[in-house]
């Protein structure tokens, strides 16, 4: 055995998966993103198989083959999973399985808080789709407008079943964008500065921190829309003084964004294939950079535009018109990069450049009607009609369908180390091409003749009739190149010749964790000082897995990765990454519960297996530190740097404070809600007085200020390596806050809140509500530190995780006194003036 | 793919787009200034964008065919700062000041500002699930799915909903506007000639969306008149 398998065997052996079902027990992003991948995969040939019957029953004026029932959950189900459970996840499971290799780390920073994001996915997908089986789909359309989707008008659990399954996914969505914001800015390997990150790296950290700010207006916008079905409270009923425009606006807020989340990425893996097949560096990358960046920001800011049909005022509709076309900036930007990357080098026709060609030529064209779309005037004419069907299909086929299959192409090699039948793909492509623009070209005409969407037949005489006719038979051949392509995918695992080890000479590191990868990806972790590292320096194939560079001790039996420093990467400290655990799949398994429960409105049973649920969470958090499952003192501490645990600002902190930043927009999103419904809701009405007590209110805000300032000079303590009395001091704070609790939950249950009959009462409830479960988790966690401190997995030595717990103090702080100012104390101004 | 049949499919394109552009709910056959005056914004638009499309498509082309010889890094940094400056920042920001110079003032000339002296003729719509309740304010009218105007007449259509979201559209006269529960919108509407125009709704409403049709009828003033008199005199009868 040479040096080199021996130094794989110890490796792979701390690495390596549990055999047989303990596979299920997986941790590691390989396996992580490559479950991600394959689920969203199938979910994205159910949801293609939707779209036959669409097109199946358009085919013709006048069919009867699907009624309207039927084709109405049929097409509300094609969008939610196309949208949910395919583009997103397979994204998501593309950069959990990618970022790692290309930043030179050996996994994701939280390992089980990916497997628990996978598990939730496939839970949740699985509970969306079982609503299909059963005849109940949800079927107010994949945007769910009350109150269509409310109780009077929907009455069976069809829009539960996306309610709580689709929230159930998103909290895999936003779990993945946390823990990829945190893994690009603090795992990368040493010497990689921003500046030289892989220019995919770039991509998904800005579409990961957009997930971040954009899925939480839609999950509170569910969970809302669930409180208002399950139990009554009427945030968009109107004659209660709700509004059902609110619902649109929150889902827009989170609907746009989630365009570009799924554009992103997939620009991204163009950004990343053109390069190679050009033979030259991407032209302009700071250009790109900003251009990202840029697109994060607007995204944000023209959700209205899917609205300019709603009577919202016209200066506002200005606003958004121009914010809608600014778009149209940095995207030009990014495309005419690629162009002068493509004038600069020499092409190399492979497949997956096939697949760019496409994208080009099919995202343009979207990208121009979404300019057109902006115009107010003719967005009045042709919204909801079928050339926004064209549109949207443009724009994400073309922006992300198209790139992601030549992703695909490109990394196959990477996953199985085989080589692709070029003739095959070439069919592939040329008949998803064809089929895609006959398809949906000409649908651009149906809408300019007005046939709107989501109407389940339509009579003869329009000139629509061969206009369906091609687009259903276009949808077949695309359905023929699909096939084609799963056919070519399935053979090349036995047919494909070798690939070797970087096929494509491409100039990033993942093609040096081996073909197919490694389970630890690198054996040993460069100093990486080039944006082109395999470019510049070929050598390091043979020399990462050679154990040449640096952190190559296992005999501890720990897995390790480096931390760095989120600009400069600098080296900090070594990273102890958890290994197999069965703790995410008994997590998941216990809210897979919890929303059956909800379903099926046993409420008894949810409150009962949510406590389940968190006591599993504890238990997990129970696992770190200097706990004996993670890194117990003096055990081998490594010789590069100290041990995560051992420091101040790890991966924990940013975790944390990317985690809150989530919790804020949420918290946001609520004010929002609040606010609009104030200043536009007709029968909105505020009370003379406050029916929350506000002395008591005082009272449990002075005690939580107290334990949150308590707390903090605890860990100032503990940072100057002072950990005299901390177990006392965390005590107190926990029986401090535990009071402020008390106070609040009190005040909740005495409140003469009409929940059922006011809106307002009902935002106020949700309001308590939340602040009710941020201080929950502070007193919980802090008593845990407690004891933690007693068992000593947390002391001077130890000081990493009270740090941690210290911004979640804050926030509950901050947003105790923000409510009690916006909700209880601006309304009696407001009515005094 | 190759110049000449991307030229085939716009002109194929646009050789359909002026001949099969009629149709009962064609937005390519206006009948009133509302949709009239955005037929031309939609067409340049059109043009526009086709215009740009195919530029970028031979300037991709040519980018690829030109595999000739090696360019210095300091030629594509020339090469970057103009294609990205004069491509990704100049023509877009070009074209959008266009469009918004030509289009904000055909988005506001449809806006229903009150009138400089009188006023305009009015109609109620009240959605439900699935049909259109139409009434005619101080006049005791209603009608169901049908409503009759005058012609060459501008009328404010008050629409609102007494149920689920819909939204009102008479594609031939102008554009749509939503039907909320709570809330009134109003949208202008004219037509230029007397007859008959299809109308549907076009935001998802439940099983009944597709059949939600609704017919306006243009009549001359006096044909108008009458047709006023006859309705409130079998009110009268009833």
């Amino acid at each position: 055995m040479t040096e080199q398998e021996a130094l794989h065997q110890r490796f792979n052996k701390v690495w390596r998966n549990l055999p047989g079902w303990g596979t299920l027990a997986a941790v590691n992003h390989t396996s992580v993103g490559r479950r991600f991948m394959l689920t969203g995969a199938i979910f994205f040939l159910i949801g293609g198989l939707l779209a036959l019957l669409i097109r199946m029953q358009l085919a013709l004026p006048g069919q009867e083959f699907l009624n309207p029932d039927v084709y109405s959950q049929v097409f509300t189900m094609h969008g939610t999973v196309m949208m949910f459970l395919f583009a997103i996840p397979i994204l998501e499971g593309a950069a959990i399985y990618l970022i790692p290799k290309m930043i030179g780390a050996r996994d994701l920073i939280f390992p089980r808080l990916g497997a628990l994001g996978y598990y939730c996915y496939l839970f949740g997908g699985i509970i969306v789709i079982s609503s299909l089986l059963l005849g109940m789909a949800p079927s107010s359309g994949w945007f769910m407008y009350t109150p269509l989707s409310s109780t009077e008008f929907s009455p069976g659990p069809g829009s539960d079943f996306w309610l709580l399954g689709i929230t159930f996914v998103e909290i895999s969505s936003v779990s993945a964008g946390i823990e990829l914001v945190v893994a690009i800015l603090r795992s990368r390997t040493p010497g990689m500065t921003l500046s030289k990150m892989p220019i995919f790296c770039w991509y998904i950290l800005v579409t990961a921190l957009m997930i971040v700010f954009g899925f939480p207006p839609l999950i509170l916008a569910s969970i809302l829309l669930e409180l208002e079905r399950a139990a009554g409270m009427p945030f968009f009923d109107v004659a209660a003084g709700g509004d059902p425009v609110l619902w649109q606006h929150l889902f827009w807020l989170f609907g746009h964004p989630e365009v570009y989340i799924i554009f992103l990425p997939a620009a991204g893996i163009v950004s990343t294939i053109l390069p190679v097949f050009t033979g030259r560096p991407l032209v302009g990358y700071r250009w790109v950079v900003m251009a990202v960046i840029l697109t994060g920001f607007i995204s944000f800011g023209l959700w209205a535009h899917h609205m300019f049909t709603v009577g919202i005022p016209q200066l506002a509709q200005a606003f958004f018109s121009m914010a809608s076309m600014l778009v149209a900036i940095p995207t030009a930007i990014q495309v005419f990069a690629w162009l002068a990357t493509l004038w600069a080098g020499r092409v190399v026709y492979s497949l997956p450049m096939l697949w760019v060609f496409g994208f080009l030529f099919v995202f343009v064209l979207g990208g121009l009607t979404g300019v057109m779309l902006a115009m107010v005037p003719f967005n009045w004419q042709v919204h909801d009609t079928h050339f926004v069907v064209a549109h949207l299909h443009y724009v994400l086929v073309g922006g992300m369908l198209f790139p992601l299959i030549g992703g695909l192409y490109y990394w196959l090699p990477h996953f199985s180390g085989r080589m692709p039948s070029e003739r095959l793909g070439r069919w592939g492509f040329g008949l998803v091409f064809v089929g895609f623009n006959a398809t949906f070209f000409l649908m651009h005409l149906t809408g300019l003749l007005g046939m709107p969407r989501r109407v389940d037949t339509y009579e003869t005489g329009f000139g629509w009739d061969w206009l369906n006719m091609l687009s259903s038979v276009g949808s077949f051949v695309i359905a023929m190149g699909v096939a084609i392509i799963i056919i070519d995918v399935l053979l090349h695992f036995r047919f494909g010749r070798k690939a070797g080890n970087n096929p494509w000479n491409a100039d990033t590191l993942e093609w040096t964790t081996g073909t197919p990868p490694t389970m630890y990806n690198f054996a040993s972790l460069p100093e990486i000082n080039s944006r082109h590292p395999l470019w510049d320096n070929p050598e390091l194939l043979q020399s990462i897995p050679a154990g040449e560079h640096g952190l190559t001790q296992i005999e501890h039996g720990r897995r390790e990765t480096f931390g760095t420093d989120a600009i400069t990467g600098k080296l900090k400290e070594v990273m102890l990454l958890p290994t197999n655990s069965w703790l995410p799949l008994l997590v998941a398994s216990s809210l897979a519960v919890v929303c059956i429960s909800l379903l099926t409105r046993s409420y008894l049973a949810a409150v009962v297996i949510t406590i389940v649920a968190a006591i599993f969470l504890f238990r997990w958090s129970w696992e770190n530190g200097g706990h004996p499952l993670a890194a117990p003192l003096g055990d081998k501490e490594p010789v590069e740097a100290p041990l995560q645990s051992r420091t101040l600002d790890g991966s924990g902190l940013w975790g944390m404070v990317i985690t809150l930043l989530a919790d804020g927009a949420l918290f946001l999103a609520l004010l929002f809600g609040w606010l609009y419904l104030w200043a536009v809701a007709p029968n909105w009405t505020l009370p003379d007085e406050s029916l929350v007590s506000l002395p008591v209110m005082a009272w449990s805000g002075a005690f939580l200020t107290f334990a949150t300032w308590w707390y903090c000079r605890a860990v100032k303590q503990l940072k100057a390596g002072d950990d005299t009395g901390l177990q006392t001091r965390f005590w107190v704070v926990t029986a401090a806050g535990a009071i402020h609790l008390v106070l609040l939950v009190g005040v909740t249950l005495v409140s003469p809140l009409a929940i059922t009959e006011l809106a307002h009462d009902a935002v106020l409830l949700v309001m308590l509500m939340f602040l009710i479960f941020h201080s929950s988790i502070s007193v919980i966690a802090t008593a845990l530190q407690a004891l933690r401190v007693r068992y000593g997995y947390v002391s001077k030595e130890l000081p990493y995780e009270p740090v941690v717990l210290q911004p979640l103090w804050l926030f509950s702080l901050a947003t105790f006194w923000c409510s009690v100012a916006s909700f209880l104390l601006l309304p009696i101004a407001w009515g005094a003036a | 793919m190759d110049i000449k049949s991307i030229a085939k499919v716009t002109g194929a394109a646009t050789v359909l787009l002026l001949s099969g552009c009629s149709g009962a709910f064609s937005t390519l056959d206006p009948a009133g200034p509302a949709a009239g005056s955005v037929l031309p914004l939609t067409l340049a638009m059109i043009i526009v964008a086709l215009a740009v499309f195919v530029g970028l498509i031979v300037l991709c082309v040519f980018a690829v065919r030109r595999n000739s010889k090696d360019i210095s890094d300091a030629e594509v940094q020339r090469l970057q700062n103009r294609w990205i400056i004069a491509g990704g920042i100049a023509l877009p920001t070009v074209a959008i000041t266009t469009l918004l110079a030509f289009g904000i003032p055909i988005g506001h000339s449809l806006l229903p500002l009150p009138f400089q002296e009188g006023e305009v003729m009015r109609v109620d719509v009240k959605a439900r699930q699935w049909f259109w309740r139409v009434s005619y304010p101080e006049r005791k009218i209603e009608l169901t799915d049908e409503i009759h105007i005058p012609v060459n007449t501008p009328v404010d259509f008050h629409i609102t909903s007494e149920d689920v979201i819909h939204s009102f559209w008479a594609p031939r006269l102008g554009g749509k506007i939503d039907a909320i529960p709570g809330r009134t919108n109003v949208v202008r509407l004219e037509a230029d000639e007397v007859g008959e125009y299809r109308g549907l709704c076009t935001e998802y409403c439940g099983q009944g969306h597709t059949a939600m049709q609704f017919k306006v009828i243009a009549h001359s003033a006096e044909d108008f008149e009458e047709w006023l008199l006859q309705q409130e005199d079998s009110d009268k009868n009833d």
